[in-house]
């Protein structure tokens, strides 16, 4: 029997313990008021009040690539396309000058995650539902998106005259997104939906022949079949009918203060018509898409 | 020694030794059973009382999203299975005919085992997920007239060609592992080199690698979910699409029990297929 070795056989259990407490207590202690809806006024939105992940400076997230209309040559700085033009036309209201605004960038499935975010909110074509409430906060609409079909001229799909017609042919969209929704529950194909990670991969299965048709928000859907793919035609479009039409709104860490204030900057945006003007500007070529029922 | 062994009776001492031996061993039992209780508590404790705690369970352990994606999951995981079961065959077929191509030695055969060569080196430095992006983009962009463009068969493609490079070596390694004076017998018992290869090589070899071969079977069961990258619904995609819509990773969690219960038999299958092997190759003398 030798005390001292039974000593530090006992000490090993001992230490786990004290260890795992440790770790416990170096977690970050967690709090998140609902912050959803509130909003406030300029008047209580001082930039050097601002709860801010960088002092002085707005960051902003999003994707990369950086898909047209939204953004134009993949690059958010340059205040180019729908929601670039949307996040400096913000900065400007809360009192960010356009130097003031930096851009970083968070894969959509990142965008999520629990913990902290490195960015003050995320732009990037988000739509708002109910279940994603519960992960994240969201700022009010900047704008409410229809859906599209894309098919090609030639091919069969193109005949097709109601959502029901469509039911045959093999649908594509990208995954998380509303329209992929919307092919499940609205059109309900015959085959499994092909689902897409980004864009780009949906042109490449519509050129291969992998895919009929793609459902996307009318903006990008606009954008690709009258920039990305030849011959194909943006059948009509329709809206989603998930009870209420379908919102954008900037997604930001739960409990975010900065929130009420970004509310009130897009609400004195509605009001002052700066948002239907950026609309007019960037995604005017939409109106004209005949209607799907 | 005389007289019959009925009468014996262990002496004191031995009985001793017997005693202090099992007093040992529950000992030993008690030791084991409050070290292991307290490591998993401790651990059970520091996940439960961290901060997180709450929004970690909300965000991978809620029930409701794990039964709402569970059908899909389990869809997607059929093509996992079906991918798998379809590529294995023939990644052993094409892995053992790479290791016999690197052995011949006719002088006919130097083209062929030059590419064989060149084959398992090229592969093995590329990543597999470049493979499965390589092939499902690249192939049906190729417009060859007769060429599937069903991304299904491309991603498994990638796979075998993938993995029946990994399995060449580990057969080439089984074939060079067979000792020489093997070879030299064949020989004197006047066998062609085909026939040695065939009859006494090649037998011993396989049993040899079963224990690796396993380990990248395993593999690729994981990796098939690889093929989520390039837009094939599988079992992770199916978790991904769930997740990214409703903002929750409870399904990565489902979809990464399936290929647990999946993969964790075989893995036990091969430890007790190792030490089977051990056992008999020692032939007891440990």
């Amino acid at each position: 029997m030798r005390p001292a070795l039974r000593l530090s056989r006992a000490a090993a259990p001992v230490a786990a313990v004290l260890l795992a407490t440790a770790v416990a207590a170096c977690a970050p202690a967690e709090d998140e008021p609902e912050q959803s809806g509130k909003s406030a006024s300029a008047d209580e939105c001082a930039v050097a009040d601002l709860p801010l992940v960088k002092k002085g400076v707005l960051t902003i997230g999003t994707d990369s690539p950086a898909y047209e209309p939204w953004f134009v040559d993949d690059d958010p700085a340059n205040g180019k396309g729908f929601e670039s033009a949307v996040a400096y036309a913000l900065a400007d209201e809360l009192g960010f000058s356009k130097d003031q605004v930096s851009w970083v960038t968070v894969p959509f499935n990142n965008s999520y995650k629990p913990g902290k975010k490195d960015f003050d909110f995320d732009i990037n074509q988000i739509s708002v539902n109910p279940e994603r409430e519960k992960a994240v906060d969201f700022s009010d609409g900047y704008y409410s998106a229809a859906q599209a079909v894309i098919v090609l001229k030639d091919s069969p799909a193109a005949e097709a005259t109601s959502l029901a017609d469509l039911a045959k042919f093999k649908i594509g969209a990208q995954t998380g997104t509303t329209s992929l929704t919307a092919v499940r529950d609205v059109i309900k194909p015959e085959q499994e939906p092909l689902v897409f990670q980004n864009t780009n991969n949906a042109k490449q299965a519509m050129l291969n022949g992998q895919v009929d048709a793609i459902v996307a928000d009318l903006p990008t859907a606009f954008y690709i079949s009258a920039a990305e793919i030849e011959n194909s035609v943006l059948l009509g479009q329709f809206q989603y009918d998930g009870g209420e039409p379908e919102e954008f709104g900037l997604l930001f860490e739960q409990g975010n203060e900065l929130l009420p204030c970004v509310n009130g900057a897009i609400a004195s945006l509605k009001e002052n018509g700066t948002l239907a003007d950026l609309q007019q500007k960037w995604l005017s070529d939409v109106v004209s898409v005949p209607e799907l029922q | 020694m005389s007289g019959s062994t009925a009468d014996w009776q262990p002496s004191e001492r031995e009985l001793a030794r017997r005693r202090t031996r099992s007093r040992q061993r529950r000992h030993g039992v008690v030791v084991a059973s409050i070290a292991t209780v307290v490591v998993i508590g401790a651990l059970g404790a520091a996940l439960v009382l961290s901060p997180g705690w709450p929004r970690v369970r909300a965000t991978f352990l809620d029930l409701h999203h794990a039964k709402e994606s569970l059908p899909s999951i389990l869809d997607g995981f059929w093509l996992n299975v079906r991918m798998f079961l379809i590529a294995e065959p023939i990644i052993l077929v094409l892995g053992l005919a790479l290791a016999l191509a690197r052995q011949a030695t006719s002088a006919w055969l130097v083209p062929l085992r030059g590419l064989a060569v060149l084959y398992t080196d090229v592969v093995r430095g590329v990543p597999t997920l470049l493979l499965v992006f390589l092939f499902v983009f690249g192939m049906p962009a190729l417009g060859l007239a007769g060429i599937p463009n069903s991304i299904f068969f491309w991603a498994t493609v990638a796979l075998v060609v993938s993995y029946s490079a990994y399995v060449a070596e580990v057969f080439r390694s089984g074939i060079e592992s067979v000792h020489p004076s093997q070879l030299a017998s064949a020989e004197a018992l006047a066998l062609s080199r085909a026939q040695t290869m065939r009859h006494v090589v090649v037998p011993q070899a396989v049993r040899r690698v079963v224990p690796p071969l396993l380990n990248d079977f395993v593999s690729l069961q994981k990796d098939t979910a690889l093929v989520a990258s390039v837009g094939l619904f599988d079992a992770l995609f199916a978790a991904a699409d769930y997740g990214n819509f409703n903002f929750n990773f409870t399904p990565y969690v489902v979809a990464a029990l399936f290929f647990i219960a999946m993969t964790v038999p075989l893995a036990r299958l091969c430890d007790v297929l190792a030490r089977r092997l051990a056992r008999r190759e020692r032939a007891g003398a440990l």
